[in-house]
């Protein structure tokens, strides 16, 4: 049953499933670094007590968890043409979609994270005569981040494996790089053992890091 | 009725119990004590095989407990076991927790182990609170149910370990009470505890055990009397001075 | 912006047949909601068996438990279904591969709830096992001492706490279902992301109506489940019992 799979076309088909991986990687990359930084804003609207600005927050943080991903990418891929009456690509709609989509995770972990902080933190930047923009600069939140990375980290896992899904709206990544290829060379199935494969790796070493950071601040802690 | 010959135990490269040899008759209440990392814990655990031990060997009622060929449910099924954190199983009402082992390991009807708990639940007088649940009763009302559950197996012989030291101060008398009782009807007792009173209460010898070793083992007359070694001189002066 | 609300667009036929595109939606929802409880009850059983495995004394049925999730865990839903529906048929045995892709009734579906049963498993496995070590050590103990077996102290003591104490993450791990279960689209299930993108391709730019309807009818799933198991929640509460955390 195996005598069939010929595995002579990865060779070919790498250079384009490599521009894949970059795709995803990028993807994930750029998600991260901006779902964390509008995370950790969306946190500090919640957090701040203002009670609109919270409520805004809140709101934005309920509606993304809500509702499944996929579609997400499908009303930001629709929809963005219609608000700015040109089309942007696929590419640049998955970026916007999972950055604004992850915010919401990445802000509710860092949310948190600033909770797990004692309230004595607080009191005794301020007693010293940090603002409250410096006490979380420079105390609360770099002491949040610590605690949270492993939880941050198993954020980015699961965004890395949603990549996948911007096959819904046909960009390139890994898995489309894949599919591309396959057809290309008649050899579909050679492919995505292929790619599953390249998936797991990445999953794999990533899920090692992240059980080795839990240890490590276990022992910090 | 309780042998321990010669056990050794280590976990990893550290070594708890080394050597250890005692022996509890039947009918005999021996108290054991010593600093905290002792091994006095560990000890009794390995007496019904919750640990394990790498050398020696263990007898209960005559069956080898660190024999790979002894039914270990059912040698524990004789040996009541009260824990220092009691241990009540919190999704069970109260007379749940005194049925379930009576029901599962012993075969009993339902009815019946629900009138051999509350037997036992009026006993150490609970019987009031026997449809509440374990969270809902004080840790001194809570100790005094899971020695209720192990009596409700008809054991053999009790192991306490550390009855008292996760209770208030004003608890530790009340559960100390039942144990009283439990002794002057001639059960067969281990029990690890801080608690010099009862010993002096109801003791007939004292093991006194300090890293991992049995250091002294002697009638209670003679351990509070004049112990023989400097350690335990020291341990009980520190304990008894409080 | 300028666009044209027209919201009767639920009310014509689709090109295809004679059901109106409401229709079409409520039989899309049908299958995102059958999809996703089948998924579940195979997530659900295999989860706290594996889960459940990864905490017992032999170390050989540990690994099972452990290789289990990390295969299941490691690969993106979407390649796990591709692979179920595209290369494990080419893996079986000629005939039986010739009878899964041609003559297998109702294939899609049934691809897609194992394929998204499968890999919630991996994830509900975990959750078990967090809750089984969540319990104090001496739980174990104390069920061993009065004579339970492994098996019965897990029957009696171990996992009936476990799943108290599980309730929460397992309610997302449900909603997650829900929303994982839109990836059937892609093997051909017409449940609500399929529905979705047909109507937008076909109703002509009626992309707001089409994509809105759906993504309430998600929610408001989303919200069932996590209703469903807060009733689980509240008659599973133990009196006393406060969750140490």
């Amino acid at each position: 049953m195996f005598s069939t799979l010929d595995f002579s076309v990865i060779p070919l088909a790498l250079p384009a499933i490599f521009k894949g991986l970059a795709f995803s990687l990028e993807l994930t990359l750029i998600a991260m670094i901006g779902g964390v930084i509008l995370g950790t804003l969306l946190a500090l609207a919640r957090l701040s007590g203002g009670k609109w600005l919270g409520r805004a927050a809140k709101f934005y943080v309920d509606i993304m968890r809500s509702i499944p991903l996929l579609m997400m990418i499908l009303w930001f891929f629709f929809l963005i043409p219609l608000l700015t009456g040109q089309p942007i690509g696929q590419e640049k709609s998955a970026i916007i979609t999972f950055t604004l989509f992850q915010a919401a995770f990445y802000s509710e972990i860092m949310r948190a994270g600033i909770q797990s902080i004692p309230r004595g933190q607080v009191n005794a930047a301020l007693a010293i005569g940090m603002t409250y923009w410096q006490s979380m600069g420079h105390v609360i939140l770099p002491q949040a981040f610590r605690n949270m990375v492993p939880v941050l980290l198993t954020q980015t896992f699961v965004l890395f494996q949603d990549t996948s899904l911007v096959y819904a709206i046909g960009a390139t990544d890994l898995l489309k790089a894949a599919e591309n290829a396959g057809m290309l060379y008649g050899r579909t199935v050679e492919m995505y053992l292929f790619v599953s494969l390249i998936y797991f790796a990445i999953c794999f070493a990533l899920s090692m890091l992240v059980k080795y950071m839990n240890k490590r601040i276990a022992i910090i802690r | 009725m309780i042998q321990i010959q010669n056990v050794s135990k280590w976990y990893g490269q550290f070594q708890v119990l080394t050597d250890c040899t005692t022996s509890i008759a039947k009918g005999e209440v021996v108290v054991v004590c010593g600093p905290s990392g002792s091994g006095k814990s560990t000890l009794i655990k390995c007496v019904n095989g919750l640990e394990p031990v790498q050398q020696g060997k263990i007898i209960v009622d005559g069956i080898q407990v660190n024999d790979p060929a002894t039914n270990l449910p059912k040698l524990r099924s004789h040996v009541g076991m009260v824990f220092q954190h009691f241990e009540l199983f919190p999704h069970m009402s109260i007379i749940q927790n005194l049925a379930i082992g009576q029901v599962k390991v012993l075969g009993r009807s339902q009815d019946e182990a629900n009138e051999r708990g509350m037997k036992l639940l009026d006993r150490v007088g609970i019987k009031s609170h026997a449809n509440k649940f374990p969270g809902e009763l004080s840790g001194g009302q809570q100790q005094r149910v899971a020695i209720a559950r192990a009596l409700s197996m008809d054991p053999i012989c009790m192991l306490f370990d550390e009855p008292t030291s996760a209770l208030d101060p004003e608890m530790i008398s009340e559960v100390l009470d039942v144990m009283v009782d439990l002794a002057h009807e001639g059960m067969t007792m281990m029990v690890v505890t801080h608690e010099m009173g009862f010993a002096r209460k109801v003791a007939h010898r004292v093991v006194f055990m300090d890293q991992g070793k049995i250091v002294e083992d002697a009638s209670k007359d003679e351990f509070f009397g004049q112990p023989r070694s400097d350690r335990a001189q020291q341990f009980l002066s520190k304990i008894l001075n409080h | 912006m300028n666009y044209h609300w027209n919201w009767n667009v639920f009310f014509q036929t689709i090109p295809s047949g004679d059901e109106t595109y409401l229709a079409w939606i409520i039989h899309g929802l049908g299958w995102t909601v059958s999809i996703s409880l089948a998924a579940w009850v195979i997530a659900l059983v295999l989860g706290s068996v594996m889960g459940t495995l990864r905490t017992v004394p032999n170390t050989g049925l540990r690994l099972i438990g452990h290789a289990w999730v990390e295969f299941f865990r490691n690969v993106p839903l979407l390649m796990q279904l591709f692979i179920w529906f595209f290369v494990v048929p080419e893996m079986l045995p000629r005939d039986w591969g010739m009878w899964v892709k041609q003559d297998m009734p109702a294939k899609e579906f049934i691809t897609a709830f194992v394929a998204l049963g499968l890999f919630t498993s991996a994830r509900v496995a975990e959750q078990v096992r967090a809750g089984i070590q969540a319990l104090p050590r001496g739980q174990r103990n104390a069920g061993l001492a009065i004579g339970f077996t492994q098996a019965q102290t897990y029957r009696y003591v171990i996992l009936p706490m476990a799943f108290r104490i599980i309730i929460p993450p397992l309610t997302s791990e449900f909603m997650n279902a829900f929303k994982n279960s839109g990836v059937a689209y892609t093997v051909g299930v017409w449940e609500l992301i399929f529905v979705s993108r047909q109507m937008v391709e076909e109703t002509g730019g009626q992309v707001i109506e089409s994509l809105i309807v759906p993504t309430v009818l998600y929610i408001l799933c989303a919200y069932a489940a996590n209703q469903l198991m807060a009733v689980i929640d509240r008659r599973a509460h133990v009196p006393g019992f406060i969750v140490a955390k």
